[in-house]
Formats: structure tokens, sequence, C-alpha cells
């Protein structure tokens, strides 16, 4: 490993820690409506917003209902993601004329962005119209984040405050999401990558000549548009030449600020963020991998000023960065030693001043190894799932990191606000083994932890395994699961172990040779995707609503500390045991079976 | 549920209008003011037309000129409507075929080099699309270029250099030669 690669991977989690207090605080400040810059800025306009929509901003709301507003509101963003879908061959801003996009996989879609997942099953730049860009898309990437924020900040007044009936208001919480922390950053973020290069134009897409034309062969399609096969079932080509290069642009840069910012991941283009207006310089990689986490880390922040102990919060930062930085050398190392069966064909893969070496394949030369595999960490350590490099053609140990952060339930750092309330329930789960080794009824931030609450956490924990294993299993069995898959032998099947895992805890990152577009995996993955969210979501609001009605006891001799080395370990523990004893079976089929031939091929 | 759809429809009726037309079109406004050239996707402009953008890859083959990453896009390399990585794992036979054929190529065209090749230039990028290639892989090529166009090797370099980034801010992403701006420096004097 360089010197240089050690700097950039410690650069970035400098910063991303040095930005948890400053703007944790900011949010914590916005959240108890106390006096920050633009909340005074911004009042007005809020508080217009609640009278059009009828909401009375001083209701207080049980969980139940709290529960409800998230759903509605979720329904009807999935309804309009549909319906701007299925219509965007007759509304305007398509000057590229695209067709509406067929049912399954405009209902796969519409789920993928409700659900702030943004798996994608389509190319963005052949399917999707500016209009359905920035109207279906974009908003959604807002509002899917901010419902995770809102119901995060839910959870927290379930642990600060005593015997009450209520946990906030979801519509102000959300509101306030977007108004003052998602948006601000978002137009921030967005000009500063147009000024690395990444567009924002509502023009077409432009056209320029290639300095050398090319020869190839192209698909013969019959009048149908469906590609004519001869007797074999081989395609037919015809030679063509392709004299100059059709550039595709669009309004992006507003598109990608936010899908970094609020953890979505759905990219303006079909590569996403290896695409170069997308990411065009190694500077506009760093600000968009901090903005995949920097929300996700402050939050933490937050969370320990709102319980007001703030070593609370720094004690889950902590954690979820252990685990991170060890995810990360493993990804590092594995991608930095390249490819063992390139080297015999005459490849040099050795890092030196004038190359990064490593496994190349699929990666950007701006990128390299360091930036690649840092970002591949960081992007399913949230469940933000943007990619810089093609996970597919990852090393084996190296495209086993991302799935496992993914199959760890999205907690280290994870989602906006969904991140750290997943990993307050393994919190729960931790003191609650600790509580039955001592024989004490658990505690955690001054509230008991009972049977009622247990169960719901259970129920979170649970679910997303159960519907990445049992989807696995079926698409591995069934022909159109197993019509999907790219590579062959141990590979194939990681990519749909992937996809499921991708999908099954809202993360949208792929092993994209998997063709995911047919009625099989967007329906499946789609469900994947629905399970995954809201029974999270719901089980959360319901403990939250428990909590509030707690009394505090205060912490005794037999209270295990919640802010020290030995529970951060307890934490860590535990998200590891759950990941590991669901997970190491299937990981043992793909990757690391992958891993020993490729050694053994050697 | 129903006593919410109401405030739920409104609310996300405003979000619209905040968060899809009012905040795209502010950065598009802001954008179009303050980084015009970036905004419409980098383009290079010669004897005022558009010849490419400085982003956005090419394919070459020609040995006068330096050949960039391969490209994973269909059904031609390099297509910019269409980006796409080749999504080849590690172990997929098909990978170490395209990139013994990447190899094959290199070595017929310059048939005296048998130095080992760097690997970003048999490998497909993850975009299809990307304009750079590495330092080493554009000094592997400079004795080809030089020969085949009859120049200095030393003025190869030169212009090698020219087109030749640094890491950003002096430590950020991996130095690169932009493969577009080179070949199209490389073109220009044959011109006069």
């Amino acid at each position: 490993m360089t010197s240089n690669l050690v700097l950039q991977c410690g650069f970035y989690l400098a910063v991303l820690i040095a930005l948890a207090k400053p703007l944790g605080a900011y949010m914590a400040r916005v959240y108890s409506n106390e006096p920050a810059l633009l909340n005074t800025l911004g009042a007005p306009v809020e508080r217009l917003m609640y009278r059009i929509s009828g909401i009375d901003e001083k209701h207080e709301m049980r969980w139940t209902q709290y529960a409800l507003a998230a759903l509605a509101f979720n329904l009807l963003g999935f309804l309009a993601v549909y319906a701007l879908q299925r219509l965007q061959g007759s509304l305007p801003f398509n000057p590229q004329a695209l067709p509406a996009i067929p049912a399954d996989s405009a209902f796969n879609t519409a789920v993928s962005f409700a659900t702030n997942t943004n798996w994608q099953g389509y190319g963005g730049e052949t399917t999707m119209s500016y209009l359905a860009q920035m109207l279906a898309l974009t908003v959604q990437n807002f509002v899917s984040a901010a419902t995770g924020m809102a119901v995060l900040i839910a959870l927290i007044r379930g642990f600060a405050r005593k015997s009450a009936d209520t946990i906030g208001n979801f519509w102000v919480d959300m509101t306030r999401s977007t108004l003052y922390v998602l948006l601000p950053l978002s137009v921030i973020l967005a000009l500063a990558l147009v000024s690395q290069g990444v567009v924002q134009t509502f023009s077409a897409y432009q056209t320029v000549p290639l300095v050398e034309s090319v020869e190839y062969d192209n698909p013969k399609l019959d009048a149908a548009g469906q590609p004519v096969k001869d007797a074999k079932g081989n395609p037919v080509t015809e030679k063509a030449t392709q004299k100059e290069q059709v550039i595709a642009v669009g309004p992006a840069a507003s598109q990608i600020a936010i899908k970094q910012l609020g953890t979505n991941g759905g990219g303006f283009f079909n590569v996403n963020s290896a695409h170069p207006f997308e990411n065009p310089t190694p500077l506009a990689n760093f600000l968009e991998m901090l903005s995949i986490l920097v929300i996700s880390g402050a939050l933490c922040y937050t969370f320990g000023k709102m319980v007001g102990d703030t070593r609370q919060g720094w004690a889950i930062l902590a954690a979820m960065t252990i685990v991170l930085v060890a995810m990360l050398a493993v990804a590092v190392a594995a991608e930095q030693s390249g490819n063992p069966l390139l080297t015999k064909l005459g490849v040099d893969q050795v890092a030196t001043a004038a190359q990064s070496g490593g496994n190349m394949e699929g990666k950007e030369t701006r990128f390299g190894i360091a930036n690649s595999a840092l970002w591949a960490t960081a992007t399913t350590a949230a469940s933000n799932g943007s990619v810089n490099a093609m996970h597919d053609s990852f090393t084996p140990l190296g495209g086993l990191v991302p799935m496992l952060m993914m199959q760890l339930g999205e907690v280290i750092y994870g989602g906006v606000g969904s991140g750290l309330y997943g990993m307050v329930v393994f919190a729960l789960i931790a003191v609650f083994v600790a509580g039955l080794m001592i024989g004490r009824t658990p505690e955690y931030l001054g509230k008991k932890i009972e049977s009622f609450e247990i169960k719901m956490a259970s129920v979170a924990i649970l679910m997303p395994p159960l519907v990445v294993l049992i989807g696995t299993a079926v698409a591995v069995l069934v022909e159109p699961g197993k019509a999907g898959v790219a590579n062959p032998g141990a590979h194939g099947f990681s990519e749909i172990l992937y996809a499921f895992s991708s999908a099954g805890n809202n993360n949208g990152s792929a092993f994209a040779g998997l063709s995911a577009n047919t009625p099989f995996y967007n329906t499946a993955l789609g469900f994947a995707m629905l399970f995954a969210r809201y029974w999270l979501l719901v089980p959360v609001l319901a403990i939250a609503g428990s909590l509030a009605a707690k009394k505090t006891v205060p912490a005794g001799a037999g209270t295990l500390p919640t802010h020290g080395p030995l529970f951060i370990v307890l934490l860590i523990s535990t998200v590891m045991l759950v990941g590991a004893l669901t997970f190491v079976p299937a990981l043992a089929l793909g990757p690391v079976i992958e891993h020993l031939q490729m050694l053994a091929a050697r | 549920m129903l006593k919410e759809l109401k405030p739920a429809f409104v609310l996300l009726v405003l979000m619209t209008l905040i968060t899809g037309v009012l905040y795209p079109a502010l950065v598009t406004g802001l954008a179009k003011v303050l980084f015009p050239s970036q905004a419409n996707g980098s383009l290079i402009v010669q004897d005022g037309k558009a010849v490419g953008s400085a982003l956005i890859g090419q394919p070459f083959s020609d040995p006068k000129h330096f050949w960039a990453r391969a490209s994973g896009t269909s059904p031609y390399p390099d297509n910019a409507s269409a980006s796409s990585g080749t999504n080849q794992g590690p172990t997929n036979p098909a990978l170490a075929e395209a990139v013994a054929g990447r190899v094959k190529a290199l070595r017929e065209a310059d048939p005296g080099n048998t130095a080992p090749v760097p690997v970003d230039l048999v490998t497909a990028s993850g975009s299809g699309l990307d304009p750079h290639i590495s330092p080493a892989a554009a000094e592997y090529q400079v004795a080809r270029v030089a020969k085949a166009r009859g120049l200095d090797a030393a003025r190869v370099r030169a212009l090698v250099a020219e087109s030749t980034e640094g890491r950003q801010l002096g430590f950020l992403g991996e130095p690169r030669v932009n493969v577009l701006k080179l070949n199209l420096a490389l073109d220009a004097p044959e011109k006069k």
C-alpha cells in the first residue's frame, strides 16, 4: 500500500469525523425548534406550507399516527413516481423523446425511490426524461431521506421524553429535514460539482465528431425492435461505421447532490458516479464521498445532544467508524493486490508513481484503487448505493466487503436517519444480551428495555436477512432468476446474492452484470425493498412510542454504562455476530469460493 | 390513514414544487452564469466547432494515436449516450480472453516492445467513457506513436506532459493523461 493511499483514506475519515459535531449540533437545534440561521430565515415559508396543507405544527402525534402519516406520504410519493414514468412520453422536458416506461420497471423504480433504496433496473440516460428525473426522482431523493431522518428524531424523542403519549409531528420533522438540512447542503454541493465539470442543462444531447471513426457489428432489429436471431439463436449483426459521438447531458448536478447527501444513490446516468459527467475529478469524488456519510455521522452527535449526553452519540459513532475502517482495509488490500489471472498475461499491476496498478477492470483512471475501494465501502456502509466503479468486477474479497456491509443491516453510518435508528435497535439487543448475562432488567439511556421493545427490535433485525436469504434462494431455483446472471460459476451466485442484499437492506448498489430489468427481478426486488423499509420503520416507531411512555430510571450500580469502550465492543460484537451467523454460509458459496478458485488458477 | 392523506397530498405537491422545480431551476440558472462551459459538458472547441468533450473518452486504434481504456458500451465503444462497464467478474474466462486480446493488439502495433502492459491500458473502465489513461500507460505507447509519426520521442513525451494532470490539491485521486486532448495536440501540427 502506498503512503498516498493511506493519506487519502485518512484525510477522508478525518474530515468526516470533524464535521460530525458542527453539523450534528446544527441539526439538534433545527429539530428542537431552537433558532439557527436557516430556520429563522425559512420560518415564513415553512409556516405557509403548513397553512396550505392544513397542518397544525403544534399538534403532537402518537406513534401510530406518526407511522400512518409517514406511510400515507410514502404511498402518495410512490404513486406519483409511478405515474410520471408511465406518462413521460406525453409530458414535456423530454428532448430525447423517450417513451413511457413499462409497468414492471416503473413499479420497481417507484418503490425503489420511495423507500430510499434507489436500486436502478434501468439506465438513466436511455430511459428517463428530464421531467421524470426532476419531478419524480429528485423529489423522492429529498423526501424519502427526510422520512428516514424524521423517524430517527421520533425515536430520539422516545428516549428523551418521560411518561409522554406522543413523539412529535411527522409533517414538521419531514419538512424541516428537507428545508433546513438537505436543501441548503444540496445547493452548495450541486454548484461545487458543476465547477468540477458535472453537467447541468436542459439542452438535448450534444453531438461531436469522433477523431477516429469506429467500425462495429450492429445487432439487426426486426420491425418490433427485437434483435433478429439466426437458426442457432445467435444475434444477427451487420457492419456499421460510427463517425460521431452523441453525448448525453441533462440537469445532473442538482440530482447528484441530493442523491449523495440523502443516501439515495440513484444515478442520473447508467454507470452512476463512474460517469465522467457525474463525477469528473478527484475533488468532485471527495465531495461526493464525504456527502454519503456526513449527515449519518453527524446525526450521531444530534442523537447524543438530544438525549442529553453527547458521549452516547460519540460511542455509537466510534463503533460505526471502527467497523468502517476494518472493512475499508480489507477492500483496499484486496483491490490493490490485483487479479492474479491477469499477471500471467503480461499485465503490470504493481502500484508506482505512474500508475495506481491493482484490479483496474471496471474502475476509472482518475480514481484508481484508493478512491474506488473507499467509495465502495462508504456507499454500502451507508444505504447510499451509488458507485464510482463496477462492483461486479471487483476481486472476490473486494466484492465481499460491500456485500457484507449491506448484510450487516446498513447500520455502519447507514442511511440518513435509518442507519442510526437501525443501530439503536442493535444497541437495545446489545444491552438486552448484557442484561441476560448479569441477570438484570436492561436499561438504555435511562429507559427500561422490556419484552415489547425486544420483540419489535427482533422484527426489525430479522426481517432484512429473511428477505435477502429467501429471495436469493428463490431466485437461484427458478429459471427467470438464473436467466439474469452474467458471469459464470460462483460469481453468478454472488450477483444474485448481492441484488437481494442490496434491495433487502435498501442500499441500491448492484453487481450490475445481473440483468435485473425483467418482470421477475423488478417484482421480487420491489417487494424486498418494501419489506426492508417498512418492517423496520414501523417497529422502530412502535419502540419510540413505548419508550416515550416510560418513566426514566436513574442509573444505578448495576447499570451498564453505554458510553465507554466496553459498550462499543459489545455493540460491534452484536452487529457482527448477527450479520456473520446469518450470512457466512451464503458468502461461502459466492465470494469465498471464487477467491479460492482465483488463487488455485494462478 | 384517510385523515393523513390530505396533508400528505398537499405537502407532496409543495415539496415537488420546491425540490423538483425550483431547486433544479435555481442550480441550472446559477450554473449557467458561474460555470457555463462545465454545465454544458466541457466541450473542446476548435475553430468554432465542438470536436469532443474534455471529460468523455473516444476510441482509438490507429498506431499514430495514443490508445485509451477499453470500453464496455454497446453497440460500439465509448457510446456516450449509453454508458456501461463490462461487469465481467475477476474469474470470468471472457475477461482473461478480452485482456489477452488487448495485450496482443498492443504488441502487434509495437513489435519491439516486450515490457509488461500497464493494467489500465488493457482493462475496461467503469463508465466505458474514461477520458484518461495512467502516465505509465502513456509512456508505454510513446515509442510506438513517435515511430508511426516520424517524430522525436522527446517531442511526443513533451506533448504527453502537457496533457497530464497531477493529483488534485497534490494528493487527491491519481495522476492521469487526457487521451483525447493528447491526440488532438498530436494531430494539430499536421494540419499546418
